[in-house]
């Protein structure tokens, strides 16, 4: 069966959502090489002036680079999303399946810690925890994989609860098999695709979670900016420049239809 | 009788990929006529059965011929057609009663929906007509019983309301595909009985689908014999079974007989190794679920159950559904903690779960489960369902741990190069042998075999008892045979033991109890073993209303 969906012809969402997503890949890697100015650098005495020739995007509220500010922040929100998804994942679908697996006071204190989280409102959240620690890179990652990994624990235990139903599993334990064969030998072949496609979209919802912390000025703090706190920063030159605003928020809507397309296509798949 | 109802004629239907499934088959169906299409699973008899509906599963398309159901071309019909006609012309009973029905809406308007959507009858009409069926078909209070959900009734009478859902509109045809495979031996009767008359009494025309040729014998008039999509042989009831032609008919007959309590007058009677050293020991066994209070649970599913197997021994224990023989396994293997009492393996009392047992306790006693389907994980090959116990018991790696699968299979007869299949590329009785081999491979001194033979057609099933013989004569295992099924049970088991409601009503050499049963429940049990002789259902069925009253009163004295 593997063999037959392997060779079969991608489809052109999944192909369209790809090279969006490498587009935006590669431009994060370029950043780290070369960018057309320095992100930093005022420029330009004049702020939210239009876009020209060496300056494609327009200048934004202190006069810098729209473009390299961009360019960027492709990396910062890439990467952030990245890996508070992949925290997100490792801590939700390891404790997902355990709790599902073990069953019991393990999986009871563990669901009821995930009801709270998911009780409480994200931003608010995020809020709090800012106001305690300082705004840093690690924090609004930490934050965002903690919040998320409430979402995919729920998923990876309604999929462990119904492997574990299964006979070869009920074997394996009374073979006396330990819970790290268990989780990864057994059970993680079978929930793998879902998960993926979960990762997927929980990435577009990280984005969009930071980019909103950003917005607010709890995200990432200048000079540096994420998608979304360049969209803050430059709300107020709209009429002037509105390329400074709206281009981050471009960018963002164009990944999240992008990884949204993914789980599209994957999910399509995962039914063959 | 030359009013024909269903007109095969010439059919082909093959899959979208090519495969030809079924190949030229032609056959006609008669007013009050049962013709009953036997095969091994995979010969395309449900395929026919549901063309004769003018159904295709997806991904089959028909490939020349027709069927004309009371003169409707049936696979070129519209939907709309097809839709007015089931339940009316032609009606359908499915093997899987409790997947059937919807779990949500009370059974009395699900048996009476296809009428109502039809038109055929008005909504009080079509209740009394409902009735009516209950009451013909033995339902206990027919007035009330169809407020119930499918949950609260028994899988027998569940079954029941399937056949009387099917009669609701009157339909000239009825297709019942392995109506009473699910059910356990005592219902087998009771239903196949009841199908008889229903069929009788309407002059209905019937399609019946079944792999077990002593069920077929009772109900049909004529039988055809399919293999690999085509007829193999289509006679009169009585020619089939006395006079067959075909090879393959004769080897059906070969297994049916095979599975029959014939055989044990055949079997050469073992001497009791039990009483001198047992190598496992059950003792005053409570298990069930809920709290325990003074050793027994809420929920009781074992009371003070005894079991004692002897070394290479073969141990059967019959019960039917909800007797608690796989509670039982699962106690014994460590799966599921008793309540009270004790499990010994070779004098040595045993921890109640495995995870308090040690490595060893563990690996001597082996379990192989019944669906074959849910016991492999499909996501890894045989290698790797195979090494992972020999490495886990063994500590077994690299070239001695192939050298040892290749050994495993030989033993089950697969061949080596299944080494590199998924579970989802063999075949149902191919997978209960890499079930048994994945149990071998552990080197148990117990194998614990829990209905491995119950999903798997007679033909198939006789092949996987003969190896279990084998295994033991080879091997010198000790076996416990669990099954619902005393014809499989009659060919291997030593002794028996009988389990109902949760306790032990008979126990013995198997000689003795399944030719001289004392217990009513036994003797019920071995009346209700199909066999292939015409009249026996009715004689089956006098015998189980004889035992009624006996078995009732014995039941109480006992709780």
């Amino acid at each position: 069966m593997t063999s037959v969906s392997a060779s079969k012809r991608p489809s052109p969402t999944l192909l369209i959502s790809i090279a969006i997503l490498s587009i935006f890949v590669l431009i994060g890697l370029v950043s780290l090489v070369a960018l057309p100015q320095d992100p930093f650098d005022f420029i330009t005495d004049e702020p939210f002036r239009p876009a020209a020739a060496g300056m494609w995007l327009g200048s934004d509220y202190l006069g810098r680079d729209v473009l390299s500010r961009l360019m960027d922040g492709t990396r910062i929100t890439l990467f952030m999303a990245l890996s508070a998804t992949l925290l997100a994942h490792l801590i939700g679908d390891t404790l997902g399946l355990l709790a599902a697996t073990r069953g019991g006071f393990v999986d009871t204190v563990l669901s009821r810690i995930v009801d709270v989280i998911l009780a409480l409102p994200k931003i608010i959240v995020g809020l709090v925890v800012v106001a305690a620690l300082g705004s840093s890179i690690p924090v609004i990652i930490g934050i965002a994989a903690v919040v998320y990994s409430a979402g995919v624990f729920r998923i990876a235990r309604a999929l462990g609860n119904d492997l574990k139903e299964m006979e070869y599993i009920k074997l394996a334990r009374s073979r006396g098999e330990g819970m790290g064969w268990i989780l990864f030998g057994e059970m993680m072949p079978h929930v793998g695709k879902p998960l993926a496609t979960d990762f997927a979209i929980r990435a577009s919802f990280a984005i969009l979670f930071m980019s909103s912390l950003s917005f607010v000025g709890l995200g990432v703090q200048p000079p540096m900016a994420d998608w979304g706190g360049m969209a803050r920063e430059n709300l107020g030159g709209l009429s002037t420049n509105p390329l400074a605003a709206i281009g981050p928020a471009i960018a963002i809507a164009l990944v999240s239809i992008a990884l949204n397309l993914l789980v599209d296509s994957l999910d399509g798949d995962a039914r063959h | 009788m030359s009013d024909t109802i269903l007109t095969v004629d010439d059919l082909s239907i093959a899959t979208t990929a090519g495969t030809t499934v079924l190949d030229g088959i032609s056959l006609k169906v008669c007013r009050g006529e049962v013709v009953a299409l036997i095969g091994a699973s995979g010969s395309g008899k449900t395929t026919l059965a549901l063309a004769a509906l003018g159904h295709l599963r997806p991904g089959l398309v028909p490939a020349g011929g027709s069927v004309r159901l009371d003169g409707t071309q049936m696979l070129t019909a519209p939907q709309t057609v097809l839709n007015r006609m089931r339940g009316q012309s032609a009606a359908y009973i499915a093997q899987s009663a409790a997947a059937a029905f919807n779990p949500r809406i009370r059974l009395g308007d699900q048996v009476i929906e296809s009428a109502l959507l039809h038109g055929s009858q008005t909504p009080d009409r079509a209740r009394a007509r409902a009735q009516e069926l209950f009451r013909y078909i033995s339902l206990p209070t027919p007035e009330r019983i169809g407020t119930r959900f499918p949950y609260q009734v028994s899988g027998g009478q569940l079954q029941r309301f399937m056949i009387a859902m099917g009669m609701q509109e009157e339909p000239l045809l009825l297709v019942c595909d392995e109506p009473t495979s699910a059910l356990d031996v005592t219902t087998q009767v009771e239903v196949m009985r009841l199908l008889k008359q229903v069929i009788a009494d309407n002059q209905t025309a019937a399609l019946f689908v079944s792999h077990d040729l002593a069920v077929v014998a009772q109900i049909a008039t004529r039988i055809a014999v399919m293999r690999a999509g085509r007829i193999v042989e289509i006679g009169e009831t009585q020619q089939i079974i006395e006079a067959p032609r075909e090879d393959y008919t004769r080897e059906l007959i070969a297994a049916c007989q095979h599975l029959s309590l014939h055989s044990l007058t055949q079997a050469p009677s073992r001497p009791s190794a039990a009483a001198a050293a047992p190598a496992l020991q059950v003792q005053g066994l409570n298990a069930g679920y809920g709290r325990v209070t003074d050793g027994i649970p809420q929920i009781p599913t074992l009371r003070g159950v005894d079991l004692t197997v002897g070394k290479s021994e073969i141990v059967a224990v019959i019960g039917e559904s909800g007797s608690g023989k796989t509670t039982l396994a699962r106690v014994v293997a460590g799966l599921h903690a008793p309540a009270a009492g004790t499990v010994a393996l070779n004098g040595s009392p045993l921890a109640g779960l495995d995870m308090q047992r040690t490595g060893t306790e563990r690996r001597r006693i082996q379990l192989a489960v019944q669906m074959a389907d849910t016991a492999l994980n499909p996501k890894h090959k045989l290698r790797r369902i195979l090494g992972r116990v020999l490495a886990f018991f063994h500590g077994l790696k690299g070239a001695a741990a192939e050298a040892r699968m290749r050994e495993l299979l030989a033993m089950v007869s697969l061949p080596e190069h299944y080494l590199d299949r998924y579970p989802t590329q063999i075949s149902g009785g191919e997978k209960q042998r890499v079930n048994l081999a994945r149990a071998l491979a552990a080197e148990p001194d117990i194998l614990i075999c829990d209905e491995i033979t119950s999903a798997l057609d007679t033909i198939v099933a006789g092949q996987i008892v003969a190896l279990v013989k084998r295994l033991r004569d080879e091997l010198g295992l000790t076996i416990i045979f669990i099954s619902h099924d005393l014809a499989t049970v009659a060919s291997i088991a030593d002794r028996v033991t009988v389990l109902r409601h949760g306790r032990v009503v008979e126990a013995g050499e198997s000689a003795a109890v399944l030719s001289a049963p004392k217990a009513p429940y036994t003797r019920l049990l071995v009346a209700s073993v199909p066999e292939l002789r015409q009249g026996w259902l009715e004689d089956a069925a006098a015998t189980r209303a004889a035992l009624a009253t006996e078995l009732e009163t014995s039941r109480r004295g006992a709780a």
